[in-house]
C-alpha cells in the first residue's frame, strides 16, 4: 500500500465530494437510461456494485503482473468477464428486470466509472483500500441513481417503487419518465449539487 | 420500404443520443464547437458502421455456430478496441489531413457506449446483414445530427446570461432535454 491511506476517507469520498455521477459526470448513459423507475435503478446499482468491486479486487491483486502497455486491454477483459457474469445472473434469476434493462447491462463494460477507478485507484493501491474505494464509488453511483429515479418516478408516474404515493395530489407529468425528463431532471440535479458545493 | 423504416427509426425516432442515451460523453464533451462536433459525428458514424458489420459477422458466423453466445460482450469489446486501433493506423498512413481532423477523436471512440450499443442492439433485434448496415449508418447519422444541432445551440448559449450553478453541464442537460422533447415530435413517423 502506498503511504498512509485512510480507509474511511477512500470510502466516503465517492459519496459526495467526488460523487462519480453528480460531480465527476461519469457513467451518464446508465444514469439517464434506467432511472425511469426505482426498480430498474436498483437492478443497475446492484450490477454496477458487483462489477466494480470484483474488478477492483482482481486488478489490485494482479497489478504487479500486468505490463503497463497492455494494462487498459487487461482491465477491459476483466471488466467484461464480470459484466458477463452479472448479465447471465440477471437473465437467469430476474428475467423481467433483465428484459427491462435491455442492452444497458452489457453496456456496463464501457461505463467510464469502472474503467476510471481501475486506472486511477485499484492499479495503484492494495486490495483493502481498493475495496473501500469501489464500495464508496458504487454507493455514490447508487445515491445519484436513487435520487434521479425517485424524482422521475414520483413526478412522472405518481409512484415510488411501484407503490402509489401521490393519489390525487397532481396529475403525473408523463414527460418525466420519457427520455426528455431524464435530461431535465439530471440538469437540475447537477446544478443544485454545484450550488450547494460552492456555497 | 423496410430498410427505410429501420433507417428513419435509428436516425430520428429512436435517436441514439436523445432517446437511447448512448454516446452521452462525447455529446456533452465535444459539442461546444460546430466544426469539431461535425468531425466527431463523422468519425463515430464511420467506426460505428464498421464495428456493427464486424460484430454481426463474429456473432452470427462464429459465436452462434459454436454455441458461444455468452462470449458476446467480451468479443465485441475486443473487436471494437482493435478495430479503432487499426482504423487509426490506416488513416494516419493514408491521409494525414483526415487524420488531423478525425485523429484526436478516434481513441475516445473505443469507450463510446454508442458503438458497443449499436453492435448489441443489432444482435438483440436479430437484424440480417443488410439491415445491420442500414441500422448502423442511420444510428451514426442520428448521432451526428444530435451533436451538430446541440453544438449550434451551445454556440448561441455562450452569449446568454446563464445563472452560475447552471453553467456548463447543467444547462447542457436541460438543453438536451428540450431537444429530446422536440424529437418526440417524430415519434408518429414510424411505428
Amino acid at each position: 500500500m502506498k503511504g498512509e491511506v485512510s480507509l474511511g476517507k477512500e470510502f466516503t469520498k465517492g459519496l459526495w465530494r467526488e460523487n462519480p455521477v453528480l460531480v465527476m459526470l461519469l457513467g451518464l448513459c446508465p444514469t439517464l437510461a434506467v432511472t425511469n423507475s426505482v426498480k430498474n435503478a436498483l437492478g443497475m446499482i446492484g450490477a454496477v456494485f458487483f462489477v466494480l468491486t470484483c474488478s477492483s479486487i482482481m486488478v489490485s491483486l494482479i497489478k504487479k503482473l500486468v505490463p503497463p502497455q497492455v494494462r487498459i486491454a487487461t482491465y477491459i477483459v476483466i471488466i467484461a468477464t464480470f459484466v458477463t457474469m452479472a448479465d447471465r445472473f440477471l437473465a437467469a434469476y430476474f428475467p423481467a428486470l433483465s428484459k427491462a434493462l435491455g442492452p444497458y447491462v452489457p453496456l456496463i463494460v464501457v461505463n467510464c466509472i469502472i474503467l476510471g477507478r481501475q486506472e486511477a485507484f485499484a492499479s495503484r493501491h492494495g486490495v483493502v483500500a481498493s475495496v473501500a474505494d469501489a464500495v464508496g464509488m458504487s454507493l455514490g453511483f447508487g445515491i445519484a441513481l436513487m435520487l434521479l429515479s425517485s424524482i422521475r418516478e414520483i413526478l412522472g408516474n405518481g409512484t415510488w417503487l411501484g407503490v402509489p404515493i401521490v393519489k390525487g395530489l397532481f396529475t403525473p407529468w408523463q414527460v418525466m419518465i420519457l427520455p426528455a425528463g431524464a435530461f431535465l431532471a439530471l440538469g437540475v440535479l447537477v446544478s443544485m449539487v454545484r450550488y450547494f458545493k460552492n456555497r | 420500404m423496410e430498410f427505410f423504416v429501420i433507417f428513419m427509426s435509428a436516425l430520428l425516432v429512436n435517436n441514439f443520443v436523445l432517446s437511447y442515451f448512448l454516446g452521452i460523453c462525447p455529446f456533452v464533451g465535444v459539442s461546444n464547437r460546430l466544426d469539431s462536433a461535425f468531425s466527431m459525428g463523422m468519425a463515430v458514424t464511420f467506426v460505428m458502421s464498421l464495428a456493427a458489420v464486424v460484430s454481426w459477422a463474429i456473432y452470427n458466423l462464429v459465436l452462434v455456430k459454436y454455441g458461444l453466445e455468452f462470449l458476446e460482450i467480451v468479443s465485441f469489446i475486443l473487436v471494437i478496441a482493435s478495430l479503432v486501433q487499426l482504423v487509426e493506423m490506416f488513416i494516419r498512413r493514408m491521409s494525414p489531413v483526415l487524420y488531423q481532423t478525425l485523429g484526436i477523436y478516434l481513441p475516445l471512440i473505443t469507450t463510446n457506449c454508442a458503438i458497443l450499443g449499436v453492435a448489441l442492439l443489432a444482435v438483440l433485434k436479430q437484424y440480417t446483414f443488410a439491415e445491420t448496415v442500414v441500422f448502423s449508418v442511420g444510428a451514426g447519422l442520428g448521432f451526428t445530427l444530435a451533436i451538430v444541432v446541440m453544438a449550434g445551440i451551445r454556440e448561441e448559449l455562450d452569449a446568454a446570461d446563464v445563472p452560475a450553478p447552471f453553467r456548463g453541464a447543467g444547462i447542457t442537460f436541460i438543453t438536451a432535454g428540450i431537444l429530446a422533447l422536440t424529437f418526440m415530435g417524430f415519434s408518429g413517423l414510424v411505428r
